[in-house]
């Protein structure tokens, strides 16, 4: 079985936010909510550098350990995602992650702040594959259809690799090769831990 | 004799020649093992200089990571919450003492408090009155008994739907399964989230209002030492309108009471925009400080019901027996008996007519 990972060359991404766009494109997620973002650290000076960042589906993952009502689940091909239904809104995974990825679409007096939404590696959620009660509430479920996330395959620059582990490593480890010098598979350490990365 | 001095003289320019061949050896390496040194004596500071131009060019990229990493802010055209950041490391400290500590120590500390009152509750029957003389103390005026109840009914609620949100995938989904537990927190937080300003309301008042009871007295050591009289021992322990117990009790309702309050009124307001790194420490210390609240309410409901025969009536009639304000406040019984206006023992604001004596029923 595959195991799912996303990578952001940061040596390629050139902060065009077409990822972004792809993905609230992809899953018509609603208003306010970007279940991807693009970061530029040293912004408007040398070395600036961005990096494209969601949901990175970790291994042991940090928000299925905090959750309350224990809403998260981890796929067979290592995709971490979540069931609306169960989800109370408590904000404690947004708490817990690394990487930003839970977001809420409303955030108002008394901690109302609605069903977490976040990154589902275009796998959509546990309802059944391509339903409309599925794409209401997680999105479009590319993964099933034999397609990888929308925001990778849209990426110009093919900065934002998703797909098996295996193959986007392959993939990274000859760009570095012929590039020199040492890797950056951002958030891979964080992510998966020394034993999966 | 010439012969002899012929050989002297020659003895002489061979030893001097041979001087000579190893003292010029002797300076042909020391001169050779001495100028490779010279190397150290170019100026310190030339030297230093171009140790420090190194430094000023370490590598741009583990700069960058090492920014990363370090959970610094750049800049992100998604505007939200900390959508500047790319990566967050304090959620993991966050997690490992709310699953840990918090929810943990918090399990073991009620359940060892509900084991031992148990215990004591089986091994001696509760601390008993050593027979009622029938005669009533007025105690607690109707509005004390209002916000004593107001209060304390909020407070379970709030601690059951609180704690559920705590303890229920540890204690509840084991039994409940997953998808009826997510229905009853689904109702449990805003329950928790709503009444807990009515609740603030009411602590706060009672905290206010009881406050004059609850001034600490030397006296009050002694009842602590000696266990309140709960745990045998001849006599009663000298305690006025509150005993020390009490005065605990307030004291951890102001401290962690307030702690709980305050931080609780974070977490409640999501909008007012608390970064993460806020936000997980409100919930540290509201679960903690909650925790420390309830298993002291645990303590006070056991020993104000239970535990100590006698004492409900108060809260629940606004009257004790003349035997229970002997055997558990006897500086207030003795104020009582000497004559003092009840206003100033028998809860603050009563319009209540002093009794000169207690009351014949």
């Amino acid at each position: 079985m595959a195991r799912m990972k996303f990578l952001c060359d940061s040596e390629r991404c050139i902060e065009c936010n077409g990822c972004v766009t792809a993905c609230k494109n992809e899953n018509e997620v609603p208003w306010g909510i970007n279940r991807r973002r693009v970061v530029t650290l040293d912004d408007g000076v040398p070395g600036e550098k961005s990096i494209s960042v969601a949901c990175m589906h970790c291994t042991d993952a940090p928000c299925a350990a905090v959750c309350p009502v224990d809403c998260f689940y981890t796929t067979d091909d290592g995709v971490v995602l979540h069931d609306k239904d169960l989800c109370i809104g408590c904000g404690y995974c947004f708490y817990a992650c690394p990487f930003g990825a839970p977001q809420y679409p409303q955030q108002e007096a008394f901690g109302v702040r609605g069903k977490m939404d976040k990154c589902t590696f275009c796998s959509g959620g546990p309802e059944e594959d391509n339903s409309a009660a599925e794409f209401e509430k997680y999105g479009s479920n590319r993964l099933a259809q034999g397609k990888l996330p929308a925001c990778a395959e849209m990426c110009a620059t093919k900065a934002l690799l998703g797909g098996d582990g295996d193959m986007v490593a392959d993939i990274y480890r000859e760009r570095i090769t012929r590039r020199g010098g040492r890797p950056d598979n951002w958030g891979w350490d964080a992510a998966y831990g020394e034993r999966d990365a | 004799m010439t012969e002899r001095s012929v050989e002297t003289v020659g003895s002489g320019k061979t030893s001097r020649r041979r001087r000579i061949f190893i003292w010029s050896i002797t300076l042909a390496l020391a001169v050779s093992m001495a100028l490779p040194l010279t190397a150290l004596l170019i100026p310190a500071s030339q030297a230093q200089e171009s140790g420090q131009q190194a430094d000023d060019k370490s590598n741009p990229r583990a700069d960058y990571w090492r920014e990363v990493r370090g959970g610094n802010a750049g800049y992100s055209a998604v505007q939200g919450q900390e959508t500047d950041v790319l990566i967050q490391s304090q959620g993991q400290t966050w997690s490992e003492l709310r699953d840990g500590p918090v929810l943990h120590l918090g399990l073991w500390g009620v359940g060892s408090i509900l084991v031992v009152l148990a215990i004591y509750h089986l091994m001696t029957g509760g601390y008993k009155l050593q027979g009622r003389t029938g005669r009533k103390i007025p105690r607690w005026p109707g509005i004390d008994r209002f916000i004593h109840w107001y209060t304390a009914v909020l407070f379970l609620v709030l601690a059951i739907t609180g704690l559920s949100l705590l303890w229920g995938r540890t204690l509840l989904i084991p039994i409940m399964g997953k998808e009826a537990f997510a229905a009853w927190a689904n109702m449990s937080k805003p329950i928790h989230d709503y009444l807990s300003l009515f609740f603030t309301a009411g602590l706060l008042v009672m905290l206010i209002k009881w406050f004059h009871h609850n001034i600490w007295k030397s006296y009050d050591f002694k009842w602590l030492v000696s266990g309140g009289g709960y745990l045998g021992g001849s006599g009663h322990p000298p305690a006025g309108f509150a005993n020390a117990g009490e005065k605990l009790l307030f004291y951890t309702l102001i401290f962690a009471g307030g702690a709980m309050v305050v931080s609780g009124l974070f977490l409640l307001f999501p909008n007012w925009g608390t970064d993460r790194a806020g936000m997980q420490l409100a919930n540290v210390i509201h679960g903690a400080s909650s925790l420390i609240c309830f298993m002291f309410i645990c303590l006070h409901i056991y020993l104000a019901t239970i535990g100590s025969e006698g004492a409900l009536e108060g809260m629940v009639h606004g009257e004790v027996d003349e035997q229970y304000a002997k055997q558990h406040h006897p500086l207030w019984y003795d104020e009582i008996m000497k004559g003092k206006t009840s206003g100033d023992f028998a809860g603050g604001g009563s319009a209540q007519p002093a009794p000169a004596a207690p009351r014949k029923e």
